[in-house]
């Protein structure tokens, strides 16, 4: 083309790419195309937040009105991450104020988040109006009172699974009487009552609210009160379903119910009482998503109830569901795409509920769209692995965790490596994997061979040698996130695949065999990876080089080593080799 | 990266497959098709163990050198952090439930299981006026004064008066407990394994824990009813 598009085609054409890769793919195009691109993204996703730095990102993109974050790793849900390791949120948001005074959105995964951050978003951008903090930690119900009182145009408020130290429930209070722009509030991890007034006010001056997750501490006597203000609810997450048998409670719950026309999506569901649940018969058939992963009690009731939604495509539940109601899911839900088996007791090595790999099975057999699977269990066989291959050669995400380390196909006392060998084999999409049970390196052959679309993997105790990882590292080409701990890897895969490691988010590896030295020369020879050791037990270089280290954390970024380091962490550079305690007082821990 | 790249260039011919390279790793890795079981030698590929170490033999082995010497010093300073088999007993972080689940299914599990046996001890605690009941987990608090400031906040409207430091009231001081009962407008009772409603407070700590089935909030004015009775048991324990 002689003439390019007037620029302010070009930006018409941009707006219509909403994907991050689309963007970044058309930035790469030319220079102008670059420069038109910058200036009109609104919307940036950092997937670690040591990959970039804030000034980084505000000098390519001068306008952006939505940021979502991620922080520490995956693994920290499971506390393999020291506390204090980092993630922290507030030089975020210190920039972001300064640059972007009409940031609308923030959403961030696994970052320590204090008071001090929310209320400077609070006061910061006059226009905000969404909020989700995942997995998050560090901040109280004051920060929370913040956000409520100053954000006029508060769209969204999301707590996720996050950690909050619950002063008093009175931060809700402070929502304006003239805030009626809510459309979506998620309170469940909170265990403070809110004030019950206050919240039933908020409900009935928010005509667009969609989405309300209660707290456990709201009472279900008071839930049709909630419902009766909302009735076009599309997500309804409820407090305790459990509440004194009587009558009018429950005539109250099933009209309120009955005017829910629009309910799609229910979650909540601390300590069912059977007798409530036919409250809901109403709704059932238009449930599309269904949570009841904290519903501890054993109920052939909630089978019953499940069995009712006929178009569920999303089940979370417990693995009190057994065999039996996972087959009777499987007759009456043809419409499933997600199911997630939690474990009720996963501390005892004995099994307390009669739930194997049958009820997977039976599922993968019977939901044709199928595709994304968390499943604890205690016992699996390559057969039933093989079967779930060829049933669901559309499979997604498949994580299993058989609860004991290291247990073989329990009728066969073979290695689990066929059963997931035909997993990465028949399943071309799959994207994303975890596998549990006795495994060798042939599984990891089968992966690097197969699992060509694979982007995250999680591995525990699994593995003989070097070679498993190295084919991995080798062979799956489109691995963004590897996560190990508890492999016989050490530096011989790891040094030999350096530069794949450029192309990869992060790689976890904890309770291995990588040694210090070979962390150094990682660090020394690939300048655009941080290169992160972390050693709890003291500093890495007071053994011999050939020692492993406790904990590594490798990460591409343009940023450079981080600054705000835990004393229990070291990054592996060029000035590691001089001297450790040299870098440690520089920082000055 | 200067380093790599010469060595690259060096010994291209015949590494192609495991060569070092920016960017993705090309397609195809040195297994045919279906047939896992084979020997790779057999393929005429080299052995990748072969390639790693020429690939990188110039830093490895300088290190080594230096160590062998050492090695067999420190062994032993090396083998708590050598890769151990998981014992019966919890590893941290498996299974891989989150933190988050973990500490709901905790609480619900106490829950179930009312103070009998167990690491929690929870009790109903009842507050004259309240739409409903509440339970505490007397093990969560070390102190009374611990217990009346969780108290306070789960029913906003309760007030406790002061403690002495030792947290416990002085029954001694028959004046300092009416003050007490007719100042405050709700004040913490408790019923204890005999049956009988007990002003909280009168007992060490520990004993109260152990002894209490479960609490109930009352007006002030009511709970004038029981001072005496306190009173009576306390002068028979002392």
């Amino acid at each position: 083309m002689a003439q390019s598009f007037p620029e302010d085609v070009l930006e018409h054409v941009f707006s219509f790419l909403n994907y991050d890769k689309d963007r970044n793919a058309v930035s790469l195009v030319c220079k102008s195309w670059y420069e038109i691109e910058r200036l009109c993204r609104r919307r940036i996703f950092i997937g670690n937040c040591y990959a970039v730095s804030p000034e980084i990102v505000i000098r390519r993109f001068p306008d952006v009105r939505a940021v979502e974050l991620k922080g520490k790793p995956h693994f920290a849900d499971f506390n393999l991450v020291p506390e204090g390791w980092g993630g922290y949120v507030y030089p975020w948001i210190v920039s972001l104020a300064r640059a972007y005074p009409w940031l609308e959105e923030i959403k961030l995964k696994r970052m320590v988040v204090t008071d001090e951050s929310l209320e400077l978003i609070s006061k910061s951008f006059k226009n905000f109006k969404v909020l989700v903090l995942l997995s998050c930690e560090g901040f109280t119900t004051d920060g929370l009172a913040s956000i409520a009182a100053n954000c006029r145009n508060l769209r969204e408020l999301d707590l996720g699974e996050s950690e909050v130290e619950d002063l008093s429930g009175h931060w809700l209070s402070h929502f304006p009487d003239n805030c009626t722009s809510l459309v979506s509030l998620n309170i469940s991890c909170l265990g403070s009552e809110v004030s019950f007034c206050a919240l039933e006010r908020l409900v009935a001056r928010c005509p667009n609210l969609k989405t309300l997750r209660l707290n456990r501490a709201v009472p279900l006597e008071k839930l049709p009160n909630l419902l009766c203000r909302a009735p076009q609810l599309v997500e309804l997450g409820t407090g305790v379903y459990s509440a004194e048998i009587q009558s009018d409670i429950f005539s109250n719950l099933a009209e309120a119910f009955l005017g829910c026309k629009q309910l799609k999506g229910l979650s909540g569901f601390w300590d069912v009482v059977p007798a409530y649940l036919p409250a809901m018969y109403s709704v059932c058939s238009r449930i599309t998503s269904l949570n009841l992963s904290y519903a501890t009690a054993q109920n052939p009731e909630l089978v019953h109830f499940v069995s009712q939604c006929s178009n569920l495509q999303r089940l979370w539940v417990l693995d009190y569901i057994e065999d039996a109601g996972l087959e009777a899911l499987a007759a009456s839900c043809k419409d499933l795409h997600e199911l997630r088996v939690f474990p009720s007791d996963p501390f005892d090595a004995e099994a307390n509920v009669s739930l194997t790999e049958q009820g997977l099975v039976a599922v993968s057999e019977g939901c044709p769209k199928l595709q994304s699977v968390l499943y604890f269990c205690r016992q699996m066989s390559n057969a039933a692995l093989v079967a779930i291959a060829r049933s669901r050669p559309n499979m997604i995400r498949f994580r299993l965790c058989i609860i004991e380390p290291r247990a073989p196909d329990y009728l066969t006392l073979e290695p689990l490596d066929t059963g997931f060998g035909a997993i990465v084999e028949n399943c071309k999409e799959l994207r994303r994997l975890s596998m549990s049970g006795l495994l060798t390196d042939r599984v990891f052959e089968y992966i690097g061979t197969h699992a060509k679309k694979l982007e995250m993997l999680s591995i525990a105790f699994a593995g003989d040698s070097d070679l498993g990882l190295h084919h991995v590292l080798s062979g799956c080409e489109s691995l963004r996130k590897l996560e190990i701990r508890d492999c016989p890897f050490g530096d011989k895969a790891l040094l030999a695949n350096a530069t794949k490691l450029e192309t990869m988010r992060s790689l976890w590896m904890s309770s291995c065999s990588v040694s210090f030295g070979a962390c150094k020369l990682l660090g020394q020879k690939m300048p655009r990876l941080n290169v992160e050791v972390i050693n709890e037990r003291g500093p890495p270089d007071s053994g011999p080089e050939s020692c492993p280290v406790e904990k590594l954390y490798v990460y591409r970024t343009i940023a450079g080593p981080r600054v705000d380091m835990p004393g229990f962490v070291w990054t592996m550079d060029e000035q590691v080799s001089s001297s450790l305690s040299r870098v440690t007082e520089r920082r000055g821990d | 990266m200067a380093m790599i790249s010469e060595e690259h260039n060096k010994e291209k011919l015949g590494f192609e497959e495991t060569e070092l390279r920016l960017g993705l790793p090309g397609g195809g890795g040195g297994i045919v098709n279906g047939d896992f079981g084979k020997n790779t030698n057999a393929n005429g590929k080299r052995g990748y163990l072969e390639t790693v170490n020429l690939k990188l033999n110039l830093s490895l082995k300088e290190t080594e050198k230096g160590e062998n010497l050492q090695k067999e010093k420190n062994l032993i300073s090396c083998s708590n952090n050598a890769v151990k088999p998981p014992t019966k007993t919890q590893v941290v972080g498996w299974p891989p439930v989150r933190s988050f689940r973990k500490n709901v299914m905790a609480v619900q599990k106490s829950n179930s299981e009312e103070g009998v046996g167990g690491t929690a001890t929870f009790v109903k605690v009842s507050m004259d006026g309240a739409p409903y009941l509440r339970k505490v987990d007397l093990n969560m608090y070390k102190s009374y004064q611990d217990l009346y400031g969780a108290l306070g906040k789960m029913f906003s409207s309760f007030t406790m008066g002061k403690c002495d430091s030792q947290g416990m009231m002085d029954f001694m001081n028959e004046s300092k407990l009416m003050d007490l009962l007719n100042g405050s407008d709700f004040v913490p009772t408790y019923e204890d394994k005999d049956g009988d409603w007990m002003l909280v407070g009168d007992v060490p700590w520990e004993m109260f824990v152990g002894s209490c089935k479960r609490l109930r909030i009352m007006k002030g004015t009511e709970a004038i009813g029981l001072a005496p009775r306190a009173l009576e048991k306390c002068k028979y324990r002392s």
